[in-house]
């Protein structure tokens, strides 16, 4: 399932909700990202999540019928916020649910890493110095690279 | 063709989307780049850095190779930091 929204998420309540009722779930995997605040770069005092509505839900769903072409998977859930956070604000969720861990787990660290260099999102950070657009990480284009077929 | 335009593709251009027509000349992604860039200053300061600008038509991922056509939705933007 894949939610686009401005409006924080309660993470109990979201993964109870994955493994309710259904007992042949044998494991779940769970990511979620935080706003930071970045010291050396100022200080982040907030940022805005900007994003491209209609082709970010497609591309979410791409990614996680990847994720379930490739690891045996009950539950897929991808929440992802956009608009205006502040340090320690959650502005993601990725969980899975299979019955062995393994599956959860590594389908869990594929859908974060393929995320954050296919979803269109983009952040500006507000510091002292004022503005500015974060440049995309080649350590992240890395990461997804290592799962490549 | 309706262009869309993210992050700082869109702050330097100044304008999140606008209808345009293109001349006949522009078949591609790389042909529309290049006329879009001598439309005014705002526009060859946002498209400065060609080789980094990611392009989505119709919300598909597409290189610069990629051909363009009129009835077409065009997005233009910095690589994606989400996540």
């Amino acid at each position: 399932m894949i939610r686009v929204q401005r409006e924080d998420f309660d993470i109990g309540t979201e993964l109870a909700l994955l493994t309710e009722g259904n007992s042949k779930i044998g494991g779940l995997a769970s990511f979620v990202g935080l706003v930071r605040d970045l010291a050396d770069q100022g200080a982040v005092s907030a940022m805005t999540l900007e994003h491209y509505p209609g082709m970010t839900e497609k591309r979410l769903a791409e990614i996680e019928a990847e994720a379930r072409s490739r690891w045996p998977l009950d539950g897929v859930l991808i929440i992802h916020r956009y608009g205006r956070l502040e340090p320690g604000d959650r502005i993601v969720l990725v969980a899975t649910t299979s019955a062995h861990r393994q599956a959860a787990l590594e389908s869990c660290a594929f859908l974060i890493d393929w995320l954050k260099t296919k979803a269109p999102f983009w952040k500006l950070e507000e510091g002292a110095k004022g503005t500015a657009w974060v440049e995309a990480k080649e350590s992240d284009d890395r990461a997804a690279e290592k799962w490549k077929r | 063709m309706k262009l869309l335009y993210f992050a700082w593709v869109r702050t330097n251009i100044g304008k999140a989307e606008e209808e345009l027509v293109a001349p006949d000349h522009v078949q591609t992604v790389e042909g529309l780049l290049d006329w879009l860039a001598t439309l005014g200053p705002q526009y060859a300061a946002a498209l400065d850095r060609r080789n980094v600008i990611k392009v989505a038509i119709n919300h598909e991922y597409v290189e610069h190779d990629h051909p363009v056509r009129p009835d077409d939705e065009i997005a233009l933007f910095p690589p994606v930091t989400g996540g």
